[in-house]
């Protein structure tokens, strides 16, 4: 047993620590908001400069060949710096998917352009019935001769107004939740009949209503097998979830630190607030909670990286926790700094925020209790 | 000990029915049910409807308010009804807060000066108590007003003034004499938002809204006839104060309209094959949360019915300040939880009314409250602050 980075992992700890120190104090991050794109594009060309955007894919696709501890590694480092680039959508959720399920011609057109940072991805899985539930899918594709034809709606989708592609599911056969009979289609945002209405989310990030009429893809664009996109969906979410847990972790780790050094400096009735027992009790909560997500984040990524047969259960244990803590650490830093917690000025509202969103992304707390319970 | 209601009660209830099915105006119904922030005049617009019919000032004694001091019954009913209309929450500051404090401890022609203008919603008031650097400790505030002939020159700063924008005075606790306990050199001053040297500055809060702000006093002439009470008594009254804002901030009737709503909601939002109220885990919720707030409401009620004959309410409205406010949080918490992805959508709240809602139809506001509902632990004492006072004033600690 072994919970320590190798050489490799170790240097690209560093790397991206460094990057955040350098290139991420919080006024340029928050002047990264103002762009269109809700992020810097400088910053993603950097990202592949330093390899970061093959980091989880395979050789054969142009990638590093990294595990999932490699995409925790980087996400736990963007968790600290909340940063906005939609690392997470492009390259784990939908880059992910291509290198596991797709045909060659797909891996060669669309991995080798977003390695190089020049193609962003979205990953279109949720509609307005569907919650949580991946197999919920009324989006429809009907084949017709060598094409496919696409109806439906699918809501916040996460980095949609930046993609060049979205990654779709849609039925094929079937009924309404069944697993079998969903299929992945990868679809041009410029195609004829597919429209987004684009919208901030309250982390400050960029989504889109996404709407398919009469949609026509030429069948290259299945991704895998037809009717079988199910299991390769709810594969690429998984690994979602232990990367957006990742970034949980992160972004826990500077809220508590934050709150213990402001309730250092911070004077009332004559001492500094974090002399004050229940405050102290508060935080080491805070510390508590932080520490066992990341003892949870550790195993769930060793179980999936080793192909674990409790990994699933593994991953749904994490993502309860870390809803449940993720909404108790975020509440308690704004608690903990008073009126200066709520106000828009100060990076610890916008920590809660991102913590708040992450809670629900990919199934909140009641949903994986529920998951984990039938598991 | 009784629960049920007289046969004169039930007539005012429907009297109150009647009213507000009469003079409710719609464009502030449709603001409200849409959860839409209202603008100024719209406030100022209901508190003058309500002001008409006597029902505005109801903690006021009659010689000021000119109306018939209602029941304790009836205080309650008038509270469920307007809540259950979802009208506008009445802004405390001047009819809850400032007006209490000069008909108890003002002069005549303070009284005179003041008490028909905030009956009548002519005159908006603000409240100059917190410092960047006196949140929880207010007594460690540093404001100074110092005397020259018939006047205090006050300098320095207030911090979290709510709606300090639209305000034409503010009543502060400044420091006229520096004691060495700290409590005894504070006075409460009125002063005029239009006197030279006043500067207000918005804070901008993480939901986007612009209500509260920075005021900042630079060298600005206050005659000394607007002091409350005498030199060195404002930390007596700004007790006697925070009582006040204490008793009424639990905010029961809201709630369950609240609750109700979220209830209403959760049993259409679809999950699967059944909805979001049949879900195991966010029904408990629900239903826990309900049985808490029966609670508060009967605390609130007990605790009413002990000032009613002649008890003062004392530390047991720091018990209503804690559980009103952990309630609406835990509600607002629920309505994000019902919406799922839908929470995420996000859009100011001067952007809310321009924009058609992505989701269901209630979605907008939802995100902004729970944001700001963060503030409710915090401001008007911390509810660590509460817990102190409870363990002092009730357990002797």
């Amino acid at each position: 047993m072994d919970f320590t980075f190798n050489e490799e992992q170790g240097l690209i700890k560093g790397q991206v620590e460094q990057f955040i120190q350098r290139d991420y104090d919080w006024e340029t991050r928050q002047s990264f908001i103002l762009n269109d794109s809700g992020f810097s594009q400088k910053n993603w060309k950097t990202f592949a400069e330093l390899g970061w955007l093959g980091i989880s894919l395979s050789e054969e696709s142009g990638g590093f060949g990294g595990s999932a501890i490699d995409t925790m590694i980087v996400m736990e480092e963007f968790g600290k710096g909340l940063v906005l680039e939609p690392f997470l959508e492009t390259v784990v959720m939908c880059a992910g998917l291509i290198d596991s399920t797709g045909n060659s011609e797909q891996k060669k057109e669309i991995l080798s352009e977003v390695v190089e940072g020049r193609m962003q991805l979205a990953l279109a899985y949720a509609e307005p019935q569907s919650r949580f539930n991946l197999a919920d899918v009324m989006t429809e594709a009907k084949q017709d001769g060598d094409n496919f034809i696409l109806n439906g709606f699918k809501s916040v989708v996460m980095n949609g107004p930046n993609a060049n592609q979205i990654i779709i599911s849609a039925r094929t056969s079937g009924d309404q939740r069944d697993e079998l009979g969903i299929s992945l289609f990868v679809v041009e945002t410029e195609s004829s009949g597919l429209s987004l209405r684009n919208y901030q989310t309250v982390d400050n990030r960029r989504a889109s209503e996404l709407t398919l009429e009469s949609v026509t893809v030429p069948s290259s664009s299945l991704i895998g097998e037809l009717n079988q996109g199910f299991k390769e969906l709810d594969s690429s979410i998984d690994r979602a979830i232990l990367a957006i847990s990742a970034e949980a972790v992160g972004a826990m780790e500077i809220l508590y630190k934050t709150t213990v050094e402001y309730t250092k400096t911070r004077e009332q009735f004559g001492t500094p607030i974090g002399k004050f027992q229940v405050l102290q009790h508060r935080m080491v909560d805070m510390f508590m909670e932080y520490e066992q997500c990341k003892s949870l984040l550790y195993m769930a990524t060793m179980k999936h990286d080793e192909v674990s047969s409790d990994a699933k259960k593994a991953i749904s244990g994490l993502k309860y926790q870390v809803g449940n803590a993720a909404k108790f650490v975020g509440q308690q830093a704004v608690q903990l700094h008073g009126g200066m917690g709520v106000t828009d000025e100060l990076n610890v509202g916008h920590y809660f925020k991102r913590l708040t969103t992450i809670g629900t992304i990919f199934g909140n707390s009641d949903y994986h209790l529920k998951k984990y319970t039938a598991l | 000990m009784d629960l049920s209601f007289s046969k004169e009660d039930l007539d005012f209830r429907q009297d109150v029915v009647n009213f507000l099915d009469a003079k409710y105006p719609e464009d502030i119904r449709e603001r409200q049910d849409k959860r839409l922030p209202l603008d100024k005049e719209q406030n100022v617009r209901w508190q003058k409807i309500l002001s008409k019919q006597g029902w505005f000032a109801v903690n006021w004694p009659s010689e000021y308010s000119g109306n018939p001091e209602l029941s304790l019954t009836q205080k309650y009913i008038l509270q469920n009804v307007l809540a259950e209309y979802n009208t506008p929450v009445l802004l405390p500051f001047g009819v809850g807060m400032c007006a209490p404090v000069i008909y108890s401890f003002g002069t005549d022609k303070q009284k005179e000066q003041h008490l028909p203008s905030i009956l009548n919603s002519d005159v908006w008031w603000c409240q100059g108590y917190s410092e960047p650097g006196s949140g929880s400790d207010l007594a460690s505030l540093k404001t100074r007003a110092d005397k020259e002939g018939d006047n205090y020159i006050v300098s320095g700063s207030k911090a979290w003034t709510t709606l300090a924008q639209h305000a034409d005075w503010i009543f502060c606790l400044v420091r006229t004499e520096k004691t060495s306990i700290k409590q005894e050199g504070i006075s409460f001053l009125l002063i005029d938002m239009k006197t030279p040297g006043i500067e207000v500055k918005p804070i901008i809060t993480v939901d986007g809204s612009h209500e509260v702000n920075m005021v900042f006093f630079d060298n600005v002439i206050v005659p000394c006839k607007n002091l409350v009470g005498e030199e060195g008594q404002g930390w007596n009254i700004a007790k006697f104060l925070l009582m006040h804002e204490r008793s009424g901030i639990a905010g029961i009737s809201s709630l369950k309209r609240e609750l109700l709503r979220l209830r209403e909601l959760s049993a259409s939002t679809i999950v699967g094959e059944g909805t979001l109220l049949d879900e195991p885990g966010f029904r408990a919720k629900i239903e826990q949360t309900e049985i808490e707030l029966t609670a508060t409401e009967f605390t609130e009620l007990r605790t009413l019915s002990t000032m009613s004959s002649g008890g003062s309410p004392g530390a047991e409205a720091s018990i209503l300040k804690i559980k009103g406010t952990e309630l609406q949080q835990k509600i607002s918490e629920l309505f994000v939880e019902m919406l799922g992805y839908y929470a995420h959508p996000f859009f100011t709240e001067n952007e809310l009314g321009s924009n058609e809602s992505i989701g269901p139809e209630y979605a907008g506001p939802v995100m902004p409250h729970y944001l700001n509902y963060r503030k409710v632990s915090i401001y008007g004492g911390s509810n660590e602050i509460q817990r102190n006072v409870i363990s002092k004033a009730i357990l002797g600690l």
